[in-house]
């Protein structure tokens, strides 16, 4: 038992990047825009938040740097998509890919240089409940951001007349469009924060989850995120629920392996992957069609004139 | 140099064909599975090809393509003999059977496969014996460990993977009978985040020192985090955890890699196998630090003995897991053979290799 903690700890910090870029692009998509372009927004925050903290030495100025380059990616991308109209799919592997490249540049000077940790925050009180406490209200700040992120997403979107209009030029760009909703300057703002969000979680890469840069460090969590966001199907509970199921199984396969369970470790890597396989099947075969992606998803929007 | 790899990478999968510029240079080439900013495994096969660059200057000319996924690797490989490269390293276990398919089909390109078992008229392979370093610091870490408990990340259950974590056992127990060890598998060579999480694994299961047979520092700098002492893998990896680094096995392929490129140059090339260690210098070892005097002293008497033949890592008797005894092939020790192709956990190992 005196694990726990521990082990709810690493949980949190293998989910956590995943949950916030989960949570901008699920904003992103929910405004009928679907950009494929997380991963390398992801490493381009990594990469700006890292050089950004080295040369001011602070790590926290380098996580706010980070989510800034992020979402001045996501503006190429807004640019693209909703000025020039171009495929989304194609614009956003653009994206990943140029992302990766950029993340190499910005990133040259940096490679290998070590940063010492962010400070652990503490809630008072909450944090001195026997076992659990220490796990769940202890921790850096970006965790507790994240906390504030969930609710602010679901408020935001489901509580709020903006995030109304959001879900309806998501829904059918062409109604919102002729009941005359600034279709273009919604989805601006859907795709910043999503942007914003993405490089956030890069700059958690690399100054807190691990404090290093390296190239590629990102090692697919963006395209983790993007499969979260589909086994969510439009709900921001079931995202977070399966951003801490993946970081949980990921590091339970790991305390199995460490504990020598006998299961192939090969099987227990990929077992993550399965759950979310096996999750949409479940969610396709149980037919809710309707609480799935947004009406327009994916297409692009150009108004008749 | 990242900026060109990383260009070079995306040309190729999009299988855009550099333009061939006709020259008389020779044109080597270099795959890597990560990427060269790893300060790993990659990083220092990297450093060799800077020193062909170096020893040749303006008689040769290297290109390298990082990030190559291991099952993904033929059409690199290709793409550079395609191009032009005469010579061709292709750095990591798993590119194996990718370079002698290519290697077939360009009989006239010389490739060097590392870590590998396989040969043919064109494709040489080389290693080196990280497994005496993981010798050393076994024995390092039996004497420092208080819980008794010791805690090894690896990448890959392959049999340069395995003789590793034979190696750093038998080490650790020659001074500790106590001694366990705890195996966590990342399944990848470079992922820091997962690296990082199998160490913590280790640690939150008792583990008070942690190795890695994985590329980049992450498990190191968890190890610190926690106050936990580690070592580094591939290079020195001391700047990320100075005050808990106990020493970093180094691999050192610059000379190799200037030697074969002479052979090449000279036309002297032949197919062969090369597997040496801390005799040759391929595998140094890096300062040992944080450590009390008589563990250190011990490190010192272990890397002389193994560096003049006197001690190896796999002496005779050899044990497996479940109670056989090895067919002692090399006298008083295990053949390079028997190493290179190791695909069982000594006695006391617990745990069964993945599959």
């Amino acid at each position: 038992m005196e694990m726990l903690p521990f082990i709810l700890a690493t949980v949190f910090t293998a989910a956590t990047p995943l949950l916030i870029a989960a949570l901008g692009e699920h904003v992103t998509e929910r405004a009928g825009v679907l950009n494929l372009g997380v991963e390398g927004m992801m490493i381009v925050g990594a990469a700006t938040g890292f050089a950004a903290a080295v040369l001011t030495d602070s790590s926290v100025f380098g996580i706010f740097a980070g989510a800034l380059a992020g979402m001045a990616l996501s503006a190429v991308f807004a640019l693209m998509v909703l000025v020039f109209a171009t495929n989304q799919v194609a614009t956003g592997l653009a994206l990943t890919i140029m992302g990766l490249g950029l993340a190499g540049l910005i990133g040259q000077g940096f490679v290998g240089q070590p940063r010492a940790a962010i400070p652990p925050v503490s809630i008072p009180l909450l944090s001195e409940i026997p076992v659990l406490g220490k796990a769940i209200f202890t921790g850096d700040f970006v965790f507790f951001l994240s906390l504030v992120l969930i609710g602010f997403v679901a408020w935001g979107l489901n509580r709020t007349r903006f995030g109304l209009l959001l879900r309806a030029v998501g829904e059918s760009h062409g109604s919102a469009h002729a009941l005359g909703l600034p279709v273009k300057r919604i989805r601006l703002v859907a795709i910043l924060f999503g942007g914003l969000l993405a490089g956030l979680a890069g700059a958690y890469l690399s100054l807190i989850y691990t404090r290093f840069w390296s190239p590629g460090m990102s090692a697919g969590r963006g395209w983790i995120a993007l499969a979260l966001v589909v086994f969510a199907g439009g709900h921001v509970w079931r995202l977070v629920l399966g951003a801490y199921l993946f970081g949980g199984i990921t590091v339970a396969q790991l305390h199995a392996q460490a504990g020598a369970i006998g299961l192939p470790s090969q099987f227990l890597s990929a077992l993550p992957y399965l759950m979310t396989i096996a999750a949409l099947l479940f969610l396709s075969i149980s037919g809710r069609k309707g609480a799935g992606a947004a009406g327009s998803l994916g297409q692009p929007f150009v108004p008749e004139r | 140099m990242s900026r060109t790899g990383i260009l070079a990478a995306f040309a190729l999968s999009l299988g855009v064909a550099a333009p061939a510029i006709a020259q008389e240079k020779l044109k080597v080439g270099f795959i890597y599975v990560g990427p060269v900013g790893d300060f790993g495994w990659s990083y220092q096969h990297d450093e060799g090809r800077k020193a062909i660059e170096k020893a040749f200057p303006g008689r040769v000319e290297t290109t390298f393509i990082e990030n190559v996924p291991e099952a993904d690797s033929e059409r690199s490989i290709e793409q550079l003999a395609r191009t032009g490269h005469k010579l061709i390293f292709t750095t990591s276990f798993g590119y194996m059977e990718p370079t002698l398919k290519v290697a077939k089909k360009y009989p006239n390109v010389m490739f060097e496969h590392a870590t590998g078992f396989k040969r043919d008229k064109n494709v040489a392979t080389y290693s080196a014996k990280f497994h005496e370093g993981r010798f050393i610091i076994g024995k390092i870490a039996g004497k420092m460990t208080k819980t008794n408990t010791l805690g090894y990340v690896g990448a890959m259950p392959i049999p340069e993977v395995i003789a590793g974590i034979n190696a750093f056992y038998l080490g650790a127990k020659s001074v500790n009978p106590n001694v366990k060890i705890k195996i966590a598998w990342a399944n990848a060579w470079f992922d820091p985040g997962k690296e990082g999480d199998a160490a913590k694994a280790l640690l939150d299961q008792g583990a008070d020192i942690i190795t890695q047979h994985t590329d980049s520092p992450a498990p190191l700098q968890q190890a610190s985090a926690r106050g936990k002492l580690a070592f580094g893998q591939a290079s020195d990896m001391t700047r990320f955890a100075p005050n808990h680094i106990m020493t970093s096995i180094i691999d050192d392929w610059a000379p190799y890699y200037v030697e074969r490129t002479r052979a090449v140059l000279e036309g002297k090339w032949q197919s062969q196998d090369v597997f040496d260690g801390l005799a040759k210098g391929k595998v140094k070892m890096g300062p040992y630090v944080n450590m009390p005097e008589d563990v250190k002293t011990l490190a010192e008497e272990t890397e002389a003995g193994l560096k003049s033949g006197k001690i190896d890592a796999f002496m005779c008797p050899v044990v497996t897991q479940d109670g056989k005894t090895v067919e002692c092939k090399g006298g008083d020790r295990l053949t390079d053979e028997q190493v290179v192709s190791m695909n069982f956990y000594v006695q006391g190992v617990e745990g069964t290799i993945p599959k």
